[in-house]
């Protein structure tokens, strides 16, 4: 019933109306054109070429244009355009390369007018000048674009492409004599009508041919090109130089672009193969189309928008034989169906969680989730006249907070600036991290590095009484460990700190959000409000109470530590409110992410006791006895860190490996190393331990992780003659064209290090300027200064 | 002495470090050395049976070594190893043990040796491109060394084919290698075979597999169809057999293994075509490459024989190649001149619409005629036979027995606009390689012809090219098809036609009789664009095919 929608436009005195409709063609269109009065369309391709009129029911036959007894090439139509100017006149390009001109005034049946057969390969465009009555532009396979003049019998002027395909050619709208042409190589050129023997200006747009450009009706430096590479870019070419400033990235090569009338960020776009349907875009969101007609059954090949100034009617013909008038409001809308949600790990094991306000709405009411703690807040954005989403804006979001105390990560930063991973013996190494370990009381994991001693160093160096006493204490170690959780203090260090930065996020969300007088939809099953110095204590012994609930719901943590512990657990929900909820396309991204350990996985682990420490210790009095070779444990070893990294203690995995470096290294596939080495960097910088990170970066052997060192570091330099920023070459400015960072001493460019006075700035190689300085305290260049270099 | 031990790797060698390179041949020498040292203990104590055979399948061990040793004394782009196993080589002579020698007049029987580029005397970019061949097969073949007039063809070609055998892609690396081994077999050429039977066991397939299609998968079964189709009458896949691959059940092909596929047929089916025009040998190490005979003793090719073409063809000699030769030294003048006044007088005289389509019609059906020997079948050479299941399907010419099939055009369905977005949709990557490789090859030129400089070529490269697909049936709408017939004459329609349709007739005599005056290089320029311009023909049908079955 959608379909039989009318819409009825004014403009400016003339009325449109219409509806969804097609009709069946002969044959194969390969493109369209409108009239200018917007009631008749022209449909051309191989074996047909013909005017229909557009009434408001139908499709009329009107003009069936390919007259005559035999079927010649010249009607076999790649292009067609009608003047937007004259209503009778019309030019199409043939496959073969002819142009021809039509003149509908003509009282014969065979309307053609002229005929040029200039081009020597098919001609894959043609286009009216949009002002001027008499000038035609052709674009052709054979490299050149023409330009004729319908009063005469030639074309006027060539231009050339330099032997590559033309595939499309635009006159600017507002500049009289300019016009845009694509190339099959990607590249897009300028010319101005006046000058044949040059173009004004050349860029690459695509990867690939270009196979469209459409310039914006209204603002002048815009044009959009769509590509093979399956692509659509918009380009300003106001500026200096042509600046890509929206990407669009389709699912198939982009046949043909037309930017949507009226409407200043939309385009419509319709695909060379594979993809039938013709969408609209709004190039401000790249990732959703804004609207997708799906009526065709094989590619479109042509679209044109019904009238200049309407933005509610499309025509569109396809290979499948049909015409077609979409309606704006009948397209379906692929937002519509999206399901923007997001999901994220904070630092400290908190999970929020976006999704849209009907799907969470839905859920909720679902009983079997009647624990839930989940507070969703529903709240709409400002409405803004310009963004066509508003409606799908709004969402809620939950926080799913894990209880400060387990959430508190010290261990886990002090034990990362603590450890020491290299520069010592390994024994030395073993002894210290284990030291580390059991001062901040992680037992289990300081039995792990005595051991990892006993293996690798000379094992009657440990004497058994001290390993049975630490023994005794890992034993024990596990309840006063358990017992950190219970407790209600929050780690004085870190985690204070962040309970108040969340505060004050609060605070100020609050505040936004009045400020933006956006609509809060009041939320039933939290009635207190949150201030912004609510005490710390007072929240933890509110939720006490209902914590073992909200872990049911949390699968990570509900299954490794429920079964275990009876002790209850604490959690402790918190309302978030964000203002500016992100758009879908934003969440798409965050989901592609790669996934984060979070910390409080990582803190899960440190909890789980190891069952065979004692099993361990008999080994080790085995290996006393009979002197194994230390291979002998490697397997146990690598059982040992995958058995920690699975717990999501990477730390401990990743600190084990480096310190022992080769004795286990070949033993564990590169693959999991590198995942365990991206985790634990990864965990390292969200604390801010950049340091730490870095070292291990440094000291990782997998070449992946230590090239991350290498990447995005970008060097800038300046010449040192015209000051402007060298581009190219880091040591050759190319404006004027010589070498920057010359050796005072070899004359030579210096490539590494470059070592300069900074008195006179003159300088060279390292090694060049130390040698030169042991024998003279004078500038190598001559200058006279005495140069000091410390 | 454990086999374990004796198991040679050459990978090694491969290396681009030189002292990896020199450690893998020291440890190839020990092993021979050993060997050799067995042998001659066999040998020095009385005859026994079982010892004897033994013996034997040492020394044949041993011989395939020596071999090896022999290609890559000759073929390995690195000097060293070159120098080394050629050092081995000799020791073992003076042992006592009899080594091979090459046969053959180098990588091409068509080609003196001396024309073709020497390993070793190569240009910094071809050794480039020499090691890189070397570091992904472990071998410098033939193929290679005569593409390598062109080297910037050759680039593109080895990153195709080692992205296609080698790189991520859907199908596995035995089913790779086996397919190629299908698509060669197709055209009966047995140097392909050869090579691929080689990798295929490499890989890890099966050799019972080699022994017929039936004895493969069904899933490669099935494609034996295709690949029939493919090869001699692509103008008749219809979308029923893309359907009846991808709906097999069980054994059925997703899009993209079924694209990878015929991107794997397609090509193998045009080197086919390479090997055979430009008259490739036997690899050195491969069967009939080399002989253990001293020289006196053999005065006959192997090679002729395996590729059962050569003496025998030489004797019923096309009527058409035999242009007196008094001819010759003005046939580059002629066609010159040809191509200027085509270059001229197209302003002037413009032929109407029924004068060009009637054009095409009459190169198409002239086609037909160009071959002098009636189409009977050689009896397929060796054991290639095993993967034909139909021996009698063979090229027929478009639309020959009244059969219409509607002409494919050009502009409805073209390589750059359609077949590449799908290509590079269901096998990302490889549209692009083989796009550029159309690219250089139908681009290709050194703005000379024969003796002539500074010749702009594009118009008879154009001609080839639309000659080629006009014997598929495919039209330019903007190609007046006459021109064809100015350009090319008849001995060289004679050499495109048969080269690109069946390529294993293809003769020395055919290859010298055309273009007398023209040089080598480009001769097998010319054999570029006939196997590009043929795997070009044979994907567009293919993927309209898959085009079609998709919407």
């Amino acid at each position: 019933m959608e379909k039989m929608s009318r819409v009825t436009t004014a403009l400016g005195g003339s009325v449109l109306t219409g509806r969804t409709m097609h009709c069946h063609l002969d044959a194969p269109a390969n493109a369209i054109s409108v009239c200018r009065d917007a009631a008749q369309v022209v449909v051309a391709g191989r074996s047909i070429f013909k005017i229909y009129a557009i009434e408001e029911e139908q499709f009329v036959e009107k003009l069936n244009l390919r007259v005559g007894r035999k079927p010649s090439l010249n009607l076999s139509c790649a292009d067609v355009v009608w003047h937007q100017m004259d209503e009778n006149l019309l030019a199409t390009a043939a496959t073969n390369g002819v142009v021809v001109t039509w003149n509908l005034g003509r009282p014969s049946r065979n309307k053609q007018d002229q005929l040029f057969t200039e081009h020597k390969r098919t001609v894959n465009k043609v286009c009216f000048h949009p002002t001027e009555a008499h000038v035609l532009l052709s674009g052709s396979q054979d490299g050149f674009m023409k330009c004729f003049d319908l009063r005469r019998k030639d074309s006027v002027s060539t231009f050339s492409g330099q032997s590559e395909s033309v595939r499309d050619v635009q006159f600017s709208i507002r500049d009289y004599f300019t016009f845009a042409s694509t190339f099959e190589n990607g590249n897009v050129q300028l010319w101005d009508i006046r000058r044949p023997d040059r173009c004004e200006r050349m860029f690459t747009a695509h990867n690939g041919p270009v196979f469209c450009c459409d310039w914006h009706p209204e603002d002048r430096g815009w044009l959009a090109t769509g590509g093979r590479d399956k692509m659509v870019k918009v380009w300003d070419m106001a500026t200096h130089r042509a600046k890509e400033v929206h990407c669009v990235q389709t699912i198939a090569s982009v046949a043909r672009v037309k930017w949507r009338p009226e409407c200043r960020h939309h385009l419509a776009t319709c695909s060379m193969m594979v993809d039938h349907n013709v969408y609209v875009w709004d190039v401000r969101r790249p990732f959703v189309p804004a609207a997708m007609f799906e009526e065709h059954r094989d590619v479109t090949t042509g679209i044109a928008w019904r009238h200049p100034h309407d933005p509610s009617f499309l025509l569109s013909g396809s290979k499948d034989s049909t015409l077609c008038q979409h309606l704006f409001r009948d397209a379906s809308q692929p937002v519509e169906r999206a399901n923007p949600e997001g999901l994220c790990y904070g630092l400290f094991g908190d999970l929020a969680f976006a999704a849209k306000e009907s799907l969470v709405a839905t859920e909720s009411g679902r009983k079997p989730y009647a624990g839930d703690r989940r507070h969703p807040i529903f709240f709409k954005r400002k409405l803004d006249p310009a963004e066509p989403f508003a409606g799908l804006a709004s969402s809620a979001l939950n926080i799913f907070e894990i209880e400060p105390g387990s959430g508190s990560m010290s261990w886990f930063v002090d034990t990362a600036e603590r450890y020491a991973l290299a520069g010592r013996s390994l024994a030395e190494l073993c002894d210290h991290n284990a030291k580390v370990a059991r001062e901040l009381g992680r037992n289990q994991v300081a039995q792990t590095w005595t051991m990892l001693r006993i293996i690798y160093c000379s094992p009657g160096l440990v004497p058994t009484t001290n390993l049975n006493h630490s023994v005794g204490k890992g034993s024990s170690c596990g309840l006063p460990l358990m017992n950190s959780f219970n407790l209600k203090d929050v780690a004085p260090g870190l985690g204070s700190e962040t309970r108040l930065d969340r505060s004050k996020g609060d605070t100020r969300s609050d505040t936004v959000l009045l400020d933006s007088s956006a609509t809060l939809v009041p939320n039933e099953d939290n009635e207190e409000t949150e201030g912004s110095d609510v005490p710390t204590d007072y929240l933890l012994g509110e939720v006490e109470g209902e914590d073992d609930e909200l872990y049911l719901l949390d699968p990570e943590h509900a299954h490794s530590e429920e079964p275990e512990y009876v002790l209850p657990q604490e959690a402790f929900p918190l309302r978030h409110e964000i203002v500016d909820t992100p758009p879908g396309p934003e969440h798409l991204q965050d989901k592609a992410d790669s996934p984060h350990v979070s910390g409080s996985e990582a803190d899960a682990a440190s909890l789980v006791p190891v069952d065979s420490s004692f099993s361990l210790i008999s080994v080790s009095h085995a290996l006393c006895d009979s002197r194994l070779p230390p291979d002998f444990f490697s397997a146990l070893v690598c059982d040992m860190l995958r058995f920690y990294a699975e717990q999501g203690d990477v730390q401990m995995a990743v600190s084990v490996l480096i310190v022992l470096g080769e004795r286990v290294r070949k033993d564990i596939d590169e693959q999991t190393q590198e995942h365990w080495y991206t985790s634990y960097i990864d965990l390292l910088q969200r604390f801010c331990l950049w340091n730490v990170s870095n070292q291990v970066v440094k000291l990782s052997t997998s070449r992946a992780i230590s090239c991350l060192n290498q990447a995005s570091t970008t060097l800038h330099v300046n010449c040192s003659h015209c000051k402007r920023p060298m581009s190219s070459r880091g040591w050759v400015c190319d404006r004027c064209r010589r070498c920057a960072s010359m050796c005072a001493v070899c004359h030579h460019v210096v490539k590494g290090l470059f070592v300069w006075c900074q008195g006179c700035s003159h300088g060279g190689h390292l090694q060049h300027i130390m040698k030169w300085l042991e024998g003279s305290s004078h500038c190598p260049a001559g200058c006279g200064h005495l140069c000091e270099y410390s | 002495m454990a086999e374990g031990e004796n198991e040679v790797r050459w990978d090694g060698l491969c290396s681009r470090d030189s002292t990896t390179r020199e450690t893998a041949l020291e440890n190839i020498r020990q092993i021979i050395v050993r060997k050799t040292e067995c042998l001659r203990l066999v040998k020095e104590t009385p005859y026994r049976p079982a010892d004897g055979l033994s013996n034997a399948v040492s020394l044949d061990g041993l011989n395939k070594l020596l071999a090896h040793l022999l290609m890559l004394s000759k073929r390995c782009p690195f000097k060293d190893v070159r120098e080394k196993s050629e050092f081995i080589l000799k020791s073992v002579q003076e042992l006592g043990i009899r080594i091979p020698r090459p046969l053959g007049h180098g990588p091409s029987r068509f080609i003196p040796e001396k024309e073709i580029l020497q390993v070793g005397s190569e240009d910094a970019q071809m050794h480039t491109l020499f090691a890189d061949s070397f570091a992904a097969l472990g071998r410098l073949d033939n193929i290679t060394l005569v593409m390598v007039f062109h080297p910037q063809y050759l680039e593109s070609f080895l990153k195709t084919q080692h992205y296609l055998l080698q790189m991520d892609g859907p199908l596995p690396l035995h089913y790779r290698h086996y397919i190629g081994i299908m698509a060669a077999a197709r055209h009966q050429c047995s140097y392909l075979v050869n090579l691929h039977v080689n990798d295929f066991l490499h890989v890890g397939g099966d050799p019972k597999w080699l022994n017929g299609l039936e004895n493969a998968p069904q899933k490669l079964q099935n494609l034996g169809e295709l690949n029939k189709v493919l090869a001699h009458r692509p103008w008749l896949i219809t979308k029923e057999h893309i359907e009846g691959l991808l709906k097999a059940e069980e054994h059925s092909w997703s899009l993209a293994e079924l694209v990878h596929a015929v991107v794997l047929l397609t090509h193998y089916h045009s080197l086919a075509s390479f090997t055979f025009g430009c008259g490739i040998s036997p690899e050195i190490h491969c069967d009939g490459g080399h002989t253990f005979r001293p020289p006196s003793v053999s005065n006959y090719c192997i090679c002729d024989i395996t590729n059962g073409n050569h003496s025998v063809d030489e004797m019923q000699v096309n009527s058409a190649g035999n242009v007196a030769v008094s001819d010759s030294f003005f046939e580059v003048e002629a066609l010159m001149e040809k191509m200027k006044q085509l270059q001229e007088c197209r302003e002037e005289e413009e032929a109407s619409q029924e004068e060009m389509a009637s054009r095409f019609e009459i190169e198409k059906r002239e086609s037909m005629f160009v071959f002098s020997s009636d189409d009977d079948e050689v009896t397929p050479a060796r054991d290639v036979s095993r993967h034909f299941e139909d021996t009698s399907y063979g090229y027929k010419d478009f639309s020959r027995h009244g059969m219409h099939v509607p002409t494919f055009r050009v502009q409805d369905y073209c390589w750059e606009d359609h077949g590449y977005s799908l290509v590079n949709r269901l096998y990302p990557d490889v549209g692009q390689l083989i796009d550029e490789k159309f690219h250089i090859a139908y681009n290709l030129t050194y703005n000379t012809m024969a003796m002539h400089k500074d010749v702009d070529t594009s118009m008879l490269r154009r001609a080839i090219w639309n000659y080629i697909h006009c014997m598929f049936g495919i039209r330019y709408d903007d190609y007046d098809y006459g021109e064809i017939n100015q350009l090319l004459d008849r001995s060289f329609k004679v050499y495109i036609k048969t080269v690109v349709c069946t390529p294993e007739k293809v003769t020395k005599r055919m290859y010298d009789s055309f273009w007398r005056q023209f040089k080598h290089s480009e001769k097998v320029h010319v054999n570029l664009l006939l196997i590009e311009a043929r795997m070009q023909a044979e994907l567009l049908y293919a993927l309209r095919a898959i085009t079609r079955y998709m919407t």
